[in-house]
């Protein structure tokens, strides 16, 4: 098992609990999709799962490793290793090129491999693109690198967050066909928050968040 | 509506209080630093004012011999032609341990002085008094209290209304003071003339009849003092503003949402507009009332010591209490408001040209002045080229200080060019991926913090050049102290017969007793100090000649030349070859000029037969003693015993150039104290611009938490690029600095104090400087580093949440 989620729970400080016990599981190169409303806790959890936040009970494994034992650095070393991640808004580092942005989280975990970039780019339609800094990039071309980013690392697990969202419907379509169709061809697992049924029924398993809970 | 507008852009304030606290300190030390020059400028000004006052006869015409003083005949040949004249002589001598201006009177023809009035007042018998015999001294109280100790001297009255530094006497008690019998420096044509008198004109016409300048003289003397300081005040001034600039620009960037909104929702651009300025200017008002409220403080503080230097430096009398006037509280608003309108301008502007449906964009802030930077190169080198240019079409001060300007606030603009050519160069470097994004980032950063970086330049530069100027001042000073203090010992004798006694005493007990003796002349209607030497080789091996004529010494100890000080060679354009007139049938050539520095007035240097003279009466109390070093304790200790002489009357080399090095120390603490608080104003800006740039640094270094570096990766990182840029901009602020010193030492100085002083490099001093400008950039960007490794992950998330 790749990812294991074990009764987890969260409360923000003066919020009402936003996890109340939540577990599932995650094989590796399985894709699932994590739906409900707005303030389940879908990004909570997400964010949890990606060692990107502590949880408060509970306990939840990544490729064996247990993240409540993870001091800051530990936790940081596991997002550089084994998970990317793919925002909403994108998140590109403004700073950096595209082609510098595509690589830059492959160098951070020392997996830099110039052929699988130059396909991803290729794939993902970037390949004129490269020399351009993020702003000068249309919504759905900085999905696109963001994705080319996490998969250009080869993370065992892929952790998006709503990566659509932001987009109309024709190139949230072509992302996420994309991004489909490269998770699948990499062997990477993917881990899907979403409001769209129509995107949650395309993956291997579907997890619906309500109250704090799986429902 | 005003109201709920007025709510809205309020908020922003509340929801940004360091914001708010940031633009009101920014203006606050801009305000402060120029209000305390102002208030320093002013008070010495109101100082030379009253002084003027008191000496009174300001209005009044005056008869002058061009070339020395007036003989006492001529004065009573006028006299018995029917004129109604009042002599005055004036001059500087030493009473006791002190050097004073003596101002003589004639007190019954002199009209009305306040200090004369006052005491009349008091004692009406102090008239008789003052021309009895022996006469009186009116002195203000600091010096009546150490003038009633010094024998020799007449009674000495206290009086509030004489200019501090000065005493006031009959003319007779002057002629013995300054050792100038029958002289007489000027001439007051008193008001109420008889009619049918021969014109001056016909009378004298050797004489020249001009308008009084009493007081307008120090004011003169001192106007490049105070031009030198209102430079450091402007200069203080702009660093203050850069942070008023950066604050307003990314407040009104932050609310280009709000303002899009409150339009679209039917305010018009015209009353947000009114609404916006109000706002500011109700800031300028608290930030500069606040920078008042500081900059009294920091005058106050620094007032004693910029009297001390005026004094020291060009006699002028300064008192050193500060009062509060209302044109400098006026004064210091109206700099805060045109500062805030200045600093604000651009950003009022944009807001206002605002499209209704333009995004907003913290970015789009970043991205513009990134563009800017190639206007900024070429609007910097504009300016050193205009400033280059001003040298040389405008000679003086105020070519020198336009070149200072110009090269200043050239810099300033070519420096984010240079930082982010260098961080280009620096990126091509790098090596990995964190390397390469932290070169790429901190060239990003640029436009954000360039302008705390630009006023972290000038504070430097300002302090490798005043600071290079001042070392290469003291080291010439120090060099030609052990050139001019030659002798073991120094000795004064309490009055002339003393000395005589000494001399006679001294001379088989030591190897050369060289008297000094001076009077004071006038060249060229400015007064002159003339020594007499002996021909002695301490002189002619050891003085500081600058420029000599062959056999120079030789000549003037056989009395058929003179050496002149470099003041007066530059005030009077003589140099060696000419020939000086220091008194009326007084003409010599001129052998040499000689450094002399710390010195307001001109000098000349005579045989002591040739002086003699023509001064006989010149006092000849003080010596110089050439001894060996060790027989030195014995022979102060027999010159006590036999001549019962206090301590201060006997001084070592050591024990005088101690003294001297102190006084010269004390005339730069003004300029150190303000070198370093522009200093804290950059260090203060550099903090500023980190803290409010906060919110724009998340969501950039977000992402980059969120691939696998730590917080504390990213704190480190993040001081780190404040070091690296503090520290490049220190390296690009060196050359500036040292241009600076150059025109400092080759044009003000000359222009301000009429002496040219070589430079020196003091690469001590620039790595004291470099690890300073690295101490405040690390200070500065310490707090946002620790708050970034502190911030809990949720917050850092945040970003990623707050774009849905």
């Amino acid at each position: 098992m790749l990812l294991t989620i074990e009764d987890v729970k969260k409360t923000y400080p003066g919020a009402r609990p936003v996890l109340q016990g939540v577990s599932l599981t995650l094989d590796a190169g399985q894709t699932l999709a994590l739906t409900g409303e707005s303030g389940s806790g879908k990004s909570t959890l997400l964010h949890l799962a990606g060692a990107l936040d502590s949880f408060d009970a509970g306990e939840i494994r990544l490729a064996g490793t247990a993240l409540s034992g993870l001091d800051d650095t530990g936790r940081a070393a596991l997002r550089r290793d084994r998970v990317a991640l793919v925002f909403q808004q994108f998140n590109l580092i403004p700073s950096l090129t595209v082609g510098q942005n595509l690589g830059f989280h492959a160098r951070l975990a020392g997996r830099q491999d110039p052929v699988w970039i130059e396909e991803l780019t290729e794939r993902l339609g970037l390949a004129e693109l490269v020399a351009r800094y993020p702003e000068q990039l249309s919504g759905g071309q900085q999905q696109r690198v963001a994705i080319g980013r996490a998969l250009a690392a080869r993370p065992a697990l892929l952790l998006a967050d709503e990566p659509t969202g932001n987009l109309d419907e024709t190139a949230s379509t072509a992302v996420m066909e994309l991004m489909l169709d490269l998770v699948r061809a990499s062997g990477t697992a993917l881990f899907l928050v979403t409001h769209s049924d129509r995107i949650a029924a395309r993956l291997d398993a579907r997890a619906h968040l309500s109250g704090g809970c799986i429902a | 509506m005003i109201g709920a507008a007025l709510q809205a852009l309020a908020s922003h304030w509340r929801r940004h209080p360091l914001q708010l606290a940031t633009l009101l300190a920014g203006l606050a030390l801009a305000t402060a630093l120029w209000s305390a020059v102002q208030a320093i400028n002013a008070e010495a000004r109101a100082s030379y004012a009253r002084a003027t006052a008191q000496i009174g006869s300001g209005a009044l015409d005056v008869l002058e011999a061009p070339g020395g003083p007036i003989p006492l005949p001529r004065y009573v040949a006028l006299r018995r032609a029917g004129w109604q004249l009042s002599p005055v002589l004036e001059g500087r001598a030493r009473l006791g341990d002190l050097r004073v201006t003596v101002l003589g009177l004639d007190p019954v023809t002199h009209p009305p002085l306040p200090a004369f009035t006052a005491a009349m007042k008091r004692d009406a018998a102090m008239l008789g008094r003052m021309l009895a015999q022996g006469g009186m001294l009116i002195a203000p109280p600091d010096l009546a209290a150490i003038l009633t100790d010094v024998p020799g001297l007449p009674k000495v009255q206290v009086s509030d209304s004489v200019p501090p530094g000065m005493v006031m006497t009959d003319i007779g008690v002057a002629e013995r003071l300054l050792a100038r019998p029958g002289q007489i420096d000027r001439l007051l044509i008193l008001p109420d003339q008889p009619p049918g008198l021969t014109p001056l004109a016909d009378l004298a016409p050797d004489l020249q009849r001009r308008v009084s300048r009493a007081g307008t003289d120090t004011a003169r003397l001192t106007d490049s003092f105070h031009l030198n300081l209102t430079a450091f005040g402007l200069l203080s001034f702009a660093v203050g503003l850069f942070i008023v600039h950066g604050t307003v620009g990314l407040a009104f960037e932050q609310r280009r949402g709000m303002v899009r909104t409150l339009r679209a929702l039917g305010l018009p651009l015209r009353l947000l507009t009114a609404l916006m300025l109000g706002e500011l200017l109700v800031l300028a008002l608290i930030g500069g009332g606040l920078g008042l409220v500081l900059g009294y403080l920091v005058a106050a503080a620094l007032l004693p010591d910029v009297a001390a230097t005026l004094r020291g430096l060009y006699g002028a009398p300064v008192a050193g209490g500060l009062s509060l006037r209302p044109s400098w509280v006026l004064g210091g608003l109206v700099m805060a408001l045109a500062g805030t309108g200045v600093a604000s301008a651009q950003a009022l502007w944009r807001m206002v040209h605002m499209p209704l449906l333009s995004a907003p964009g913290l970015q789009a802030w970043a991205q513009r002045a990134a563009r800017g930077e190639r206007r900024m190169a070429l609007a910097g080198l504009g300016l050193i080229g205009a400033g280059g240019v001003a040298l040389v079409l405008v000679p003086g001060l105020v070519g020198g200080f336009a070149l200072i300007a110009g090269l200043m606030l050239g810099a300033a603009l070519l420096l984010p060019p240079a930082l982010a050519l260098v961080l280009h160069l620096g990126r091509r470097l790098a090596r990995g991926p964190v390397g390469d994004w932290l070169w790429a980032d901190t060239r990003a950063q640029l436009p954000g913090i360039g302008l705390a970086l630009m006023a972290l330049l000038l504070a430097l530069a300002a302090n490798v050049g005043v600071g290079t100027m001042v070392s290469s001042f003291r080291l010439t000073f120090t060099g030609w102290l052990d050139q001019r203090l030659v002798s073991e010992l120094y000795l004064t004798a309490r009055d002339d017969a003393q000395g005589e006694e000494i001399a006679r005493w001294l001379a088989p007990r030591s190897d050369a007793v060289l008297p000094i003796r001076s009077g004071e002349f006038t060249v060229q209607s400015v007064p002159v100090t003339v020594y007499g030497v002996v021909d002695h080789p301490t002189y002619s091996k050891n003085w500081p000649l600058l420029e000599q004529t062959p056999n120079a010494w030789d000549r003037v100890n056989a009395g058929a030349a003179a050496f002149i000080n470099e003041q007066l060679a530059r005030r009077a354009a003589l140099w060696s070859g000419d020939r000086v007139q220091l008194a009326p049938g007084w003409t010599l050539p001129i052998a040499g000029v000689y450094s002399d520095y710390g010195n307001p007035t001109g000098q000349a240097i005579v045989a002591l037969p040739a002086l003699l003279s023509h001064a006989s009466a010149v006092p000849n109390r003080r010596f110089g003693v050439r001894l060996s070093p060790e027989a030195m304790p014995g022979l102060m200790r027999d010159l006590r015993a036999a001549f019962d002489l206090p301590a201060s009357a006997l001084i070592d080399q050591a024990g005088l150039k101690a003294q001297s090095l102190a006084v010269f120390d004390k005339t730069f603490v003004v300029t150190g104290a303000l070198n370093l608080l522009t200093l804290g104003v950059a260090g203060f800006a550099i903090l500023t611009s980190l803290l409010t740039l906060w919110s724009l640094r998340l969501p950039q270094l977000a992402p980059v938490w969120a691939l696998g570096l730590t917080r504390g990766t990213l704190a480190r990182l993040e001081l780190g690029r404040s070091l690296l840029l503090a520290a490049l901009t220190a390296l690009l602020a060196l050359p500036l600095g040292l241009a600076l010193a150059w025109v400092l030492l080759a044009v003000i100085n000359v222009q301000a104090f009429g002496w040219r002083l070589p430079m020196y490099l003091f690469p001590a001093d620039w790595l004291r400087l470099f690890g300073l400008a690295l101490l405040a950039a690390g200070l500065a960007a310490a707090l946002p580093a620790r708050r970034l490794y502190r911030l809990p992950p949720s917050e850092l998330l945040k970003v990623f949440a707050n774009a849905r």
